[in-house]
């Protein structure tokens, strides 16, 4: 498997990740990202065509509770942390119509 | 004072349910060894001593007044810092939690403080749990304890610092590829990670969920014994949290198991001394003798998608690390995405126009690069056209380590191995190569993809003087025999090692 990763490809995963990368970031993780890429590159050794993935460690299927009300967090307790709010809302840049 | 430092929590507990040591003297002993010397170590990223005085007064009132105090009443404890809690702050060692006050309790604190703990303060780590010697940690580095010049593993590298630097009673950390289990090897502690679901990971900062395990960091196996079986068991706020019925660890513990069979992976020894040092496997060998001595038969077992490959040029590679971190990064960049400035955390100072500028731009200020990393990998492998070539490879490869583990486990009732290829590494020494990094979880890793409880005890010393981890494995939800089978060795094992400024 090719595990080329240049500068493009590194802005792109960033821009995925909602990282902004600095010109020195986008070198190093361009070199370090290919790196290990290459070591999980190894996986294509094995033969793994009749093997059903396991996606947890200790597999429970349907787990139900009972869909009853209960207490949950107040809206003070929701809001204390927010770096900005109005009132009872979260406040953010304006999202339609704006440059994203 | 020094001989309260020297106790054990069980050992706490019981002093001070007998009036004989008053939970006020056992926390402010703790807090004056804080004081004294955590500048050194750096073991914690914030106390509260007001409140656990306050606590800790309670508790003893509650002891004259003739009031059930718990097993562990008066006994003064350190949570990582990813453990979340009303007090005080929860920040993951991470510029972007630096204020954050969580408002609720992590369920398995819950429960430590329902059994009379004292919470001193939350300790360091790799930011977000992500590394293995807490250099990753966005606030500061801890040191060793045995020698301040190395680091102290991680990611739960604060609560081992501060078990071995008697800076607390016991602790609690969480293991996501090693976390608990290979700090406490490099700090000459007992680490415990239990059956993934045997405890709630509820208020438990996500990292990877399929992977993630709270579990305790202690003096020696009884005391692992007792946090584990006070924070185990089913939770209605966890879903994946196992309601199985949690076993007296306690009372089976004292009794050695009868025709006890040890098995040895032999693909976790291998000839080869960057993969394992010679002091290492030495000291192991002398362990595996003595378990031979009580009587217990040594069988090889073989778990061949985990062993460890040296290449011509030297370089280490391991099926089980390349499949974890595929899984882990994959999970962690999900997790990671509801940090987003805008409900909780940094959000820049800057002006900005839009929403996705806002978001990219405060993440970027405030994560750490081995955590900007792991997002980008998780990122990349999740997308599409690359999903199945590495996200659903490492789940099959996933179910090909459980499964030798299923199969190892028809000729043994514990695996025995190093928990670590060498002893503690010096501050600064690999950093700059991440992969060199992640192969120090070679032996830990695949337990947590196969969701298995390990233990890791001190075995004894390298040649620098540093302690040397045994990991024993146990097949799911098997951890009173991990318990049992290491409390052998232990009563047996010639003398307790304590890091030198413990006296």
């Amino acid at each position: 498997m090719s595990t080329r990763i240049d500068a493009e490809l590194v802005r792109h995963i960033g821009k995925l990740s909602r990282i902004e990368l600095t010109d020195e970031e986008v070198s190093a993780f361009a070199r370090q990202l290919g790196d290990v890429l290459e070591a999980f590159g190894k996986l294509q050794e094995l033969d793994t065509q009749n093997v059903e993935p396991m996606a947890h460690a200790v597999e429970l299927a349907n787990v139900l509770a009972d869909d009853a009300p209960r207490p949950s967090l107040t809206t003070e307790e929701a809001l204390a942390n927010a770096p900005d709010r109005v009132e009872n809302f979260f406040r953010v840049p304006k999202v339609i119509g704006g440059g994203a | 004072m020094s001989e309260i430092l020297d106790l054990t929590a069980a050992e706490l507990a019981a002093a001070v349910a007998a009036g004989e040591i008053a939970a006020v003297d056992a926390t402010r002993a703790y807090l004056d060894a804080i004081s004294a010397r955590d500048r050194d170590i750096r073991a914690y990223n914030e106390t509260y001593p007001d409140e656990a005085l306050a606590r800790a007064k309670r508790i003893d009132a509650d002891r004259v007044a003739g009031k059930n105090i718990g097993p562990l009443g008066g006994v003064p404890v350190a949570l990582k810092d990813n453990l979340c809690t009303t007090h005080g702050r929860t920040t993951c060692a991470s510029k972007y939690l630096a204020d954050f006050r969580a408002p609720y309790t992590a369920t398995a604190v819950a429960k430590l403080e329902a059994a009379g703990a004292v919470v001193l303060g939350k300790t360091n780590m790799d930011e977000f749990a992500m590394g293995s010697s807490t250099e990753n940690s966005g606030l500061h580095a801890t040191k060793n304890p045995w020698d301040v010049g190395r680091v102290p593993g991680g990611s739960s590298g604060g609560s081992a610092a501060a078990v071995a630097g008697r800076l607390c009673a016991a602790a609690l950390g969480s293991d996501t590829g090693g976390s608990i289990r290979q700090p406490a090897a490099f700090c000459g502690v007992v680490g415990c990670k239990p059956t993934y679901g045997r405890v709630s990971r509820y208020g438990l900062v996500a990292f990877g969920s399929s992977l993630d395990q709270i579990g305790p960091l202690t003096r020696d196996v009884k005391d692992a014994a007792l946090l584990t079986q006070i924070i185990a068991g089913g939770d209605p706020a966890d879903s994946t949290c196992l309601g199985d019925s949690v076993p007296d660890y306690l009372a089976s513990l004292d009794q050695p198991i009868p025709n006890l069979r040890i098995g040895l992976p032999r693909e976790f020894f291998p000839n080869n001394n960057e993969a394992l040092r010679p002091d290492v496997r030495a000291a192991i060998e002398k362990a595996i003798e003595a378990y031979k001595a009580m009587g217990a038969e040594i069988v090889e077992v073989s778990l061949p998608h985990s062993r460890i490959d040296v290449g011509d040029d030297g370089a280490i590679s391991s099926f089980a690390v390349s499949a974890y971190y595929i899984v882990c990064t994959a999970e962690c960049s999900s997790n990671l995405a509801r940090f987003d400035s805008v409900h909780y955390g940094h959000r820049t100072k800057q002006p900005v126009e839009d929403i996705v500028t806002l978001y990219s731009r405060s993440r970027a200020e405030s994560l750490g690069q081995e955590v900007k990393r792991r997002i980008m990998l998780g990122t990349y492998a999740l997308s599409s056209g690359y999903y199945d070539a590495y996200y659903n490879k490492a789940l099959k490869v996933r179910r090909l380590i459980a499964n030798d583990f299923k199969a190892a486990f028809g000729k043994c009732d514990v695996i025995l191995c190093p928990t670590t290829p060498t002893p503690a590494f010096r501050l600064g020494e690999k950093t700059a190569n991440p992969i060199e990094m992640y192969m120090a979880d070679i032996y830990t890793i695949s337990l947590n993809l196969a969701g298995l409880p390990g233990l890791s005890l001190p075995v004894g010393l390298s040649d620098e003087n540093l302690p040397i981890g045994m990991q024993l494995i146990g097949p799911v939800l098997c951890e009173e025999n991990l318990f049992r089978a290491a409390a052998m060795y232990e009563r047996a094992r010639p003398a307790q090692w304590l890091p030198p400024c413990a006296n």
